[in-house]
């Protein structure tokens, strides 16, 4: 299996290299089948090591490729961890990658920088790969970079348009603030336990004893939060995320959607030693979890593009995963990563189709009625929108079922306050994915009727993925079936990973019995509350035919909403405007132009001086050339004088 | 009454001084040349002087090679200032900047 793993992320990044060097004189087909032949090949490879690895008892290997870097005691391995959870992720990963890969040569092919797009999706799926594989902190940040990157390459993919550069720029920029608090955390982690790799870190922090208040671990687990923040698109980093939608679709799918941006989450679970013996972190981790899928979820409501309907649903989504985390219920927040890859994969990809048909309309206020236009599309969508309503017997039911039963039953202080949020976060999200869909596919038409001739469905290479994407958004979650229904597999497969929980906890979760009947008092409560948000958005858009115009007839709270509660630009006001100031006029003018050029044009203009002076001793001026002597001469003789003791 | 040293001392550094001072100020290559003279015989009279003071001979034979030197460095010089102004049309010391690097 080693051999194989290795290769998992190798393959697309060889790739990017065939890709980047050579896409250009290769043609057009080359490019894609290069990208997605690798992809491919590696989705294979994770599912010959999964079944090896489920046919064998060891559920933990730390393969060593080579020594990266070695300085003093210090060493920094290549290696790779399997267990379960990476083999999930790699999975997903892999998976997805692979789908969207195929759904992107319909999309991309009228498109320009046909193979640059391709050698970026390639690199991103090595990178993403590398993060989720790595045995170690330091490999794993170099995945994190990576895909940082990708992410910045693929959202400015369009580089020439301004809004696509900038929000490539603003994207990288607020990751990179993350990124600070998450090498901090690194740092604090080095510092204390003198390894990196996850194996010896968490066998010393298992040692460890359940910390009250803020300690160590505490301090380590949220500042590795804040990178999660940053990456994960939670408050207050989050901001980067609606605007990552200027990147072609199938990369708002593959990136910020199913992988990317999961990978805050993939993290705080593999670091979960750390976080079960920090509660004080861990509160954290739930309330701005969960915080960020109500306020996300408000956002959703009023949005116009389809692209920011979604970009918005998925910040809420990705702080449900991070409300499952922070009460404990790992394999809850995994589990919803899962299910969430693929119907939101699904809804960005079907969206993406909408958005090619009309050639490159995304307004929702100029769509309406176009299921008799495009029905694939159409009815795969409804599967992505059934199962992030959290419907029953769609994916995204068992997985948020399970998120919410957790928050309500966990053994964690304040757990009602997540579970409430998270509940009205699950009424809105029902409301504005119905809303969405309404909005677009049903109703009246209000795209321009000369141009509805041209409105087709997509090529086959788009509407196979999305059937697919279908297929896993409704029978994903059977894999999680809550346990009043049946084996919950997922967990199962995952148990192995959880071995250093701390013994308090494990104690609780075996005393704490809950009740079928209150599981199925949360599941009914979860499901009434899905069907309020369907209900309104069916009256309000289907019966009344409200359209994103008549929404603005709501004045300042319709204003306040749509423009993001204004956070940009009180990050504007607060922290960009005043650095921006400061580093003009302090940094750069007085700075770099007056102190460290005045330096450098200094020695020039001293040593032109110098020049000047002593070129005036050689001006064939006799005279002056007598004086010199005289003043040679006048030296000598009172060095002789004084000086000289014969 | 024999002259006491230091008087011809000074006279000697005075009269060097002054030629010292005429051949850095003056422009006219032939008053630079006499003044250069006057620094040799102001070197001559510092030598006599020492010489007259020690009651030897060796200073009195230095200053006729002085003088021969003399001579022959204002043959020389005399023959560069003529070839100069047959070429430059000018005596003047500050037109003569050919040694400008």
């Amino acid at each position: 299996m080693k051999e194989l793993l290795i290769w998992i992320p190798a393959l697309p990044f060889i790739g990017f290299l065939l890709n980047g060097i050579f896409g250009r004189q290769i043609p057009k087909k080359l490019a894609h089948w290069i990208a997605c032949l690798t992809t491919g090949v590696s989705f294979l490879l994770a599912v010959i090591v999964f079944f090896r690895f489920i046919g064998q008892p060891v559920t933990e290997f730390s393969f060593r490729y080579f020594t990266w870097i070695q300085s003093g005691a210090f060493r920094a391995e290549f290696g790779f961890l399997l267990d379960p959870l990476s083999l999930v992720m790699t999975l997903v990963v892999c998976g997805v990658g692979f789908l969207i890969h195929i759904y992107s040569i319909g999309y991309m092919w009228h498109e320009g920088g046909y193979y640059r797009f391709f050698a970026y999706m390639n690199l991103f799926m090595a990178s993403m790969l590398i993060l989720v594989l790595a045995n170690n902190f330091l490999l794993m940040f170099v995945g994190w970079e990576g895909v940082g990157l990708c992410s910045y390459l693929l959202i400015g993919f369009y580089f020439e348009k301004k809004s696509a550069s900038d929000a490539g720029k603003k994207a990288f920029i607020v990751n990179r603030i993350g990124d600070f608090g998450f090498v901090l955390g690194i740092l604090l982690i080095f510092l204390n336990f003198n390894a990196l790799g996850f194996p010896e870190v968490f066998a010393q922090v298992a040692q460890l004893p359940v910390e009250a208040g803020y300690g160590l671990l505490a301090v380590i687990g949220l500042l590795l939060f804040v990178g999660a923040t940053g990456k994960s698109a939670q408050i207050p980093l989050y901001v980067w995320l609606p605007d990552a939608m200027e990147g072609p679709t199938p990369v708002s799918a593959l990136i910020h959607a199913a992988t990317m941006v999961t990978a805050g989450v993939y993290m705080v679970t593999r670091a979960y030693p750390i976080y079960t013996r920090a509660p004080e972190a861990l509160f954290w981790v739930a309330l701005v979890g969960s915080v960020t899928a109500l306020f996300a979820a408000t956002i959703g409501i009023f949005q116009r593009d389809i692209k920011r309907v979604l970009a918005y649903s998925t910040v809420s989504q990705l702080g449900y995963m991070f409300t499952a985390l922070g009460v404990m219920a790992f394999s809850a927040g995994i589990f919803h990563l899962m299910t969430h890859a693929f119907f939101k994969a699904l809804l960005f990809l079907g969206s993406g189709s909408v958005i090619l048909a009309l050639h490159h309309e995304q307004d929702m206020q100029n769509m309406g009625g176009l299921r008799k236009y495009l029905p694939v599309t159409c009815w795969t969508m409804w599967f992505g929108t059934l199962a992030i309503a959290g419907v029953p017997l769609f994916s995204g039911f068992f997985s948020k079922d399970d998120i919410l039963w957790q928050a309500f039953a966990a053994p964690v202080a304040h757990h009602l306050i997540f579970y409430i949020l998270a509940t009205v976060a699950a009424g809105i999200t029902a409301f504005y994915m119905f809303r969405l869909m309404i909005l677009t596919f049903h109703g009246r038409t209000r795209f321009p009727a000369d141009k509805l001739d041209h409105v087709h469905e997509s090529p086959r290479t788009m509407t196979t993925v999305l059937s697919v994407l279908a297929v896993l958004s409704l029978v994903g979650g059977y894999v999680g079936l809550p346990a009043w229904l049946g084996p919950n597999v997922f967990k199962d497969f995952l148990e192995p990973v959880f071995k250093y929980l701390p013994s308090e906890q494990q104690a609780a979760a075996a005393a704490h019995h809950h009740s079928v009947s209150q599981e199925l008092m949360v599941t009914g409560i979860a499901i009434a509350v899905a069907l309020l948000g369907i209900l309104v958005a069916w009256v309000l858009y289907q019966r009344r035919h409200v359209t994103p115009e008549n929404e603005t007839s709501l004045g300042w709270l319709h204003r306040l909403i749509y423009n993001k509660y204004y956070v940009d630009e009180i990050y504007d006001a607060t922290v960009i405007h005043p650095i921006q100031r400061t580093s003009e006029s302090f940094l750069w003018k007085v700075f770099d132009v007056g102190i460290i050029d005045g330096i450098v044009n200094g020695y020039a203009t001293l040593s032109r001086a110098l020049g000047i002076f002593t070129a005036q001793l050689q001006n064939g001026l006799l005279r002056s050339y007598l004086g010199w002597v005289v003043v040679g001469s006048l030296f000598f003789v009172i060095y002789i004088l004084f000086f000289w003791s014969a | 009454m024999a002259i006491p040293l230091h008087h011809l001392l000074i006279l000697g550094g005075l009269l060097f001084c002054i030629g010292l001072v005429g051949v850095l100020i003056k422009r006219n290559l032939i008053v630079m040349f006499l003044c250069i003279e006057l620094m040799l015989n102001a070197a001559n009279l510092t030598f006599i002087a020492f010489a007259r003071h020690l009651s030897q001979m060796d200073g009195q034979v230095i200053v006729f090679f002085v003088m021969v030197l003399a001579a022959a460095e204002a043959a020389v010089g005399l023959a560069l200032v003529i070839a100069l102004y047959r070429t430059r049309q000018t005596m003047d010391a500050d037109d003569l900047t050919l040694m400008k690097l």
